[in-house]
């Protein structure tokens, strides 16, 4: 198994791990946390799948540059929309049920 | 030797995202996913994408980091009487 | 579970394709007639350059949003300043030498690791920095400044790839002979406005809890 091969499928596990969390938890802010997982997954598997034969490949790495960049800027907005929803209803999860205010810790 | 290098730092970037996600006190999930990014950056390095872990170190450590320590911090001072113990 | 599974076949089935992409040995044909010497960032801005311009679009969109969700008052507000003298002191050292590494990283881009989006996000921490410090910054109270920092990138992309058409080429295709000089302007202008962009968005996201929330919350 190549090294870039080994990263590919680091980048496997993290999307896994970064779905299931995004899935699983309630917090707005921990969603955030694995959805931005779930994006370092995919773009460790894009740049260690594409240099698997031969040597690193500027494309896909522009490609990834290009995502960090946009993934950041929603990351940004992200929080800002959060914030303001918790400044407006006082919650930190999407959830109308019992849970409401409720800071974290439902993992 | 370089080998069992990388499958450590692959052992430990999975650790890392699964303790951002598993820990209770919502501060320490965001310092955990400032070290992961850190973490990403040396592997971008193990993957001779320079210009990522630049990217990486900038963004992924340094910007979001504070973007989310400031937004907990601001959970925190609103909701005082919920405020998380740790998990220790 | 089952995703994973999945999602690890699929990846070391296209390992074990191997397929041969002529892609590389393209871009290092053409790497001389790109204007930089770094295949990064003739990538980014030379080969894909429509995705780079589309990507500063989206960016531009994020921080319009950001800044119209923020109640008005909040972007300067006296009381967000900390009063740390450490963090002032620190500062005093730090902006400089921040301000002098983005522009390195931007000049370093075209023969090495670095460009405009790194330096974006140096400017940006740069600003972060300022921000918690509580320096004044006059410009990024919503105004005429903070809007042309904003578009500034995107303005300076889009004008060079539509005077491309204008001469005659496609668009989005710069004439070899100065195109490392119309690279340089665009990552300058992208520059400026990453950093412009990430900072409003970070100045943008405190909600002050003097006011009560108008219904509707600026949306």
């Amino acid at each position: 198994m190549s090294l870039n091969l080994l990263y590919a499928l680091a980048g496997v596990a993290l999307c896994g791990i970064g779905l299931a969390g995004f899935l699983l938890l309630n917090h707005l802010l921990r969603r955030l946390l694995a959805f931005n997982l779930l994006g370092s997954g995919v773009f460790l598997v894009l740049v260690g799948l594409a240099q698997h034969g031969d040597g690193p490949d500027p494309v896909p790495q522009a490609l990834v540059l290009t995502g960090i960049v946009v993934a950041i800027a929603a990351t940004a907005l992200a929080i800002v929309l959060i914030r303001r929803y918790f400044h407006l209803t006082g919650r930190t999860s999407l959830d109308t049920g019992n849970n409401a205010g409720d800071g974290g810790g439902e993992s | 030797m370089s080998g069992w290098l990388d499958g450590l730092l692959v052992v430990s970037l999975l650790v890392t995202a699964v303790a951002v996600l598993l820990s209770r006190d919502l501060f320490r999930a965001v310092v955990m996913f400032m070290a992961f990014g850190l973490l990403m950056a040396l592997a971008w390095v193990r993957l001779q994408a320079q210009d990522i872990a630049l990217a990486e170190v900038a963004i992924g450590a340094g910007l979001t980091g504070v973007l989310l320590l400031d937004a907990v911090s601001h959970f925190r001072r609103a909701r005082p009487q919920h405020r998380s113990r740790g998990t220790e | 579970m089952g995703f994973v599974v999945a999602l690890a076949a699929a990846v070391l089935g296209a390992a074990g394709a191997a397929a041969p992409s002529e892609l590389s040995d393209q871009l290092q044909a053409s790497l001389a007639r790109s204007g930089v010497e770094h295949p990064v960032t003739a990538v980014l801005l030379n080969f894909r350059s429509y995705d780079t311009l589309l990507e500063i679009g989206v960016l531009v969109i994020a921080g319009m949003a950001g800044i119209s969700l923020a109640s008005t008052n909040a972007l300067e507000d006296p009381a967000l300043r900390s009063a740390d003298s450490l963090l002032y002191a620190l500062q005093r050292w730090f902006v400089p030498v921040m301000l002098l590494l983005a522009a390195y990283l931007l000049w370093a881009g075209a023969d090495r690791p670095g460009g405009a989006f790194q330096a974006g996000a140096v400017l940006a921490a740069t600003g972060v920095l300022m921000r918690l410090g509580g320096l004044p910054m006059a410009f990024i109270r919503p105004g005429i400044l903070l809007r042309l920092g904003l578009v500034l990138g995107f303005a300076v992309f889009l004008l060079v790839a539509v005077a491309g058409a204008l001469n005659g080429e496609a668009f989005l295709a710069y004439p070899v002979t100065i195109a490392g000089g119309l690279i340089l302007i665009i990552e300058i202008g992208l520059t400026f406005s990453i950093g412009m962009i990430l900072l409003a968005l970070f100045v943008a996201a405190p909600v002050t809890d003097e006011h009560e929330p108008e219904e509707g919350g600026g949306l």
